[in-house]
């Protein structure tokens, strides 16, 4: 009963300031939404169990990639006047195409047959990532901190300014 | 009424409809990016949700999911340069202004 009350409001500040973040015409206002956001989705995953996850979804998007947002909307100020049109034509396809893709999909995933795992995840999942990553997935962990570097270089040498 | 697997999977996918909607209908680069972000939490929900209720012994779904945080995080961090060089050279961040292919 308590988990259920901790989804629902979970998942109500999640897709509450969702709603602000696609639909504020302050585009500084649509950024510091995504803050409640994330910390939602962080609460969705303290909720299934997933502690190592939920601390760095707090560290990587609630903290860097919301400052390094508001950093580029504060730099490009065309963009964030009160007066300035923030969205398209599209506005009624694009609510029809959202609207759609969301009808066909809880449709969809409400009766689908999942199946289901008679285990349960260990009480600590922290060290058995720790141990997956350096094992098993110990190809995906460098890759990805290859592609971190380039990202990295890449980023410094586009955003550079030439000359 | 248990919380199950199903009532996670409807949360991110009304979580990926909304980042659909700021994709298709923003002018501003930065925030076509913020609905991008939106779309990568919803897919990162999907997955730690399956690794709990269907694969719980295995923690791919959890590795899995700190690697689309990584490479959302790269994909910010690229996104926002090259928001910043396209400011520099043309001036706008609206991406329905930015018609030329060649400077």
């Amino acid at each position: 009963m308590g988990e259920l009350a901790a989804f629902i409001i979970l998942s109500a500040i999640t897709l509450a300031s969702a709603v602000v973040v696609v639909t504020s015409g302050n585009i500084v206002r649509s950024a510091l939404s995504l803050v409640p956001t994330f910390l939602g989705v962080t609460g969705l995953y303290i909720l299934l169990q997933a502690e190592f996850v939920a601390g760095i979804q707090v560290l990587i998007y609630a903290g860097a990639i919301t400052v390094l947002i508001l950093f580029v909307i504060m730099l490009t100020e065309g963009g964030t006047g009160l007066r300035v049109r923030q969205t398209n034509e599209q506005v009624p396809l694009s609510i029809l195409a959202a609207a759609v893709l969301a009808v066909l999909l809880v449709g969809v995933l409400a009766q689908a047959p999942w199946p289901r795992a008679a285990e349960l995840l260990p009480q600590y999942t922290a060290s058995g990532i720790g141990e997956a990553l350096l094992t098993n997935l110990v190809l995906v962990f460098e890759v990805t901190s290859l592609v971190l570097l380039v990202a990295l270089m890449g980023a410094i040498i586009v955003a550079r300014r030439e000359r | 009424m248990q919380v199950g697997l199903t009532h996670f999977l409807v949360v991110s996918a009304l979580l990926f409809c909304l980042g659909l909607y700021a994709m298709l209908s923003r002018r501003n680069a930065v925030a076509i990016l913020m609905g991008i972000e939106l779309m990568l939490n919803a897919a990162n929900i999907n997955l730690v949700a399956f690794n709990k209720y269907v694969a719980p012994a295995a923690l791919n779904g959890q590795v899995f999911a700190l690697v689309v945080i990584t490479l959302a995080a790269c994909e910010a961090g690229v996104g926002l340069a090259l928001v910043m060089a396209a400011y520099r050279n043309l001036e706008t961040v609206h991406v329905d202004e930015i018609n030329v292919m060649k400077w």
